[in-house]
């Protein structure tokens, strides 16, 4: 959980920036972006850009959902889940690339 | 119950011809009177909207106080402005055409678009087409994200979803289209002591479908009140050309044809019309689902769309601000 702690404080240090202007409010972690007003669709695809360049992932369309990216609780539990998911898929390749190579 | 539904389309009815005698008695007050201009330009797309505007012009202010404008530029669709000649000749008001394209190559509207195209698109050049759009987004909750439709010279089509950087650098670029036309509308406004006229429709108004600054800039907006569909109805009353009224509403902004829906709405019109009226007018989504022949979640996420699109729209129809009011003007 130390991950997600950290992850969620990233977040928030974003959204703070870049959408609050550095006007640190009281919105917490489980708050709506869009609900709250905070971010809107260009928001979003900020948000996809920075996720996606600070975490090395990529953001599929289907996963373009509020549950994946609408407060820091939803995007921390996400993006635990897609970099466990991406470490697993790069170590399977290290080991097919370790195995083809002792061939 | 859907059954005991008592919305329909016909919500949206409105008697043309009071309408219209209203309209022309304010564009009246507002041009002549407030203004003190001696007449109107109006920029014609050959698009429903505009061509609305320009027969409520030439009904309220007389034909020989109109303009109408055409400013075609590379990308722009034939039709427009074979369909723009069509309502000034049925007018019978006086006409120019302005193509844009030096202007735009000079501001490097096409080479900037380009640019920002090829950095999700690397192979987008000369011959190639393209367009942006929208996924449907009323049968599920997606967030809407823009992708780029391009088009290569020898037809192959391709699909890909617009960086955020690569989004607004194409809007950026594409936007001095808008902009350079409003320019010229005031040149000639500016010779002729005339005013601009703005073409939006209430859709397009509450929705922020304009540029600001560009089409989003008027001295009056006659139409900006009045639900797509009872834009339709004016026409029907006002005689334009019936191909006019037929053709599918486009933004004529990209290579690509695209469809308003595809770009903004991603609901054919009538539907997203009577989804504002029903927002507009407090009606619960399960009343109005029947009525637009959507389900009950369908109406929500279009409630919700037009709420989110909305407080996006504030800033591009606010005029500029201030400090505090000034005195004595």
């Amino acid at each position: 959980m130390l991950m997600s702690n950290s992850v969620a404080q990233e977040v928030r240090e974003f959204i703070v920036s870049n959408f609050l202007y550095g006007q640190e409010s009281s919105f917490k972690d489980d708050d709506s972006f869009m609900g709250g007003g905070i971010i809107d669709s260009t928001g979003v695809l900020q948000l996809v850009a920075f996720l996606e360049e600070t975490y090395g992932i990529t953001v599929e369309d289907e996963e373009l959902i509020p549950e994946n990216l609408d407060s820091i609780c939803y995007v921390s539990v996400y993006l635990a889940r897609k970099m466990s998911a991406t470490a697993k898929a790069n170590m399977r390749e290290q080991q097919a690339s370790t195995l083809g190579g002792n061939i | 119950m859907s059954s005991c539904s008592t919305i329909s389309p016909d919500v949206l009815q409105i008697d043309s011809g009071r309408e219209t005698e209203r309209i022309a008695a304010s564009l009246r007050e507002i041009v002549f009177n407030q203004f003190k201009r001696k007449g109107a330009v109006v920029g014609v797309s050959g698009g429903i909207d505009s061509s609305v505007v320009a027969f409520l012009c030439a009904h309220a202010l007389g034909r020989e106080r109109v303009l109408v404008l055409f400013a075609p530029e590379a990308d722009s669709s034939p039709d427009s402005l074979r369909l723009g000649r069509m309502v000034a000749e049925s007018l019978g008001v006086r006409s120019v055409i302005e193509d844009i394209s030096p202007i735009l190559k000079g501001a490097r509207c096409y080479e900037r678009r380009d640019e920002s195209i090829r950095t999700v698109v690397p192979e987008y050049g000369e011959g190639y087409k393209c367009k942006i759009v929208l996924p449907n987004l009323v049968d599920t909750d997606r967030y809407a994200l823009f992708s780029i439709v391009v088009q290569s010279p020898d037809g192959l089509t391709k699909k890909v979803r617009l960086s955020l950087s690569a989004y607004l650098g194409i809007v950026a670029a594409t936007n001095f289209k808008q902009r350079t036309r409003k320019m010229i509308e005031y040149y000639y406004a500016d010779l002729l002591q005339y005013a601009v006229a703005g073409t939006p429709n209430r859709l397009e108004y509450d929705q922020g479908f304009f540029v600001k600054n560009g089409d989003g800039a008027a001295d009056f907006k006659p139409i900006a009140h009045l639900y797509k569909s009872q834009v339709y109805q004016l026409a029907a009353y006002l005689g334009v050309p019936e191909e006019i009224q037929r053709r599918p509403s486009t933004t004529d902004t990209y290579s690509l044809e695209q469809s308003q829906e595809e770009f903004y709405f991603s609901l054919p019109l009538a539907k997203m019309d009577l989804c504002l009226y029903g927002k507009n007018n407090g009606i619960p989504a399960a009343e109005l689902a029947p009525a637009a022949g959507l389900d009950q979640k369908q109406v929500e996420r279009v409630y919700s769309m037009i709420e989110s699109k909305r407080n996006v729209a504030r800033y591009l129809r606010a005029a500029p601000m201030l400090v505090e009011e000034i005195e004595g003007i």
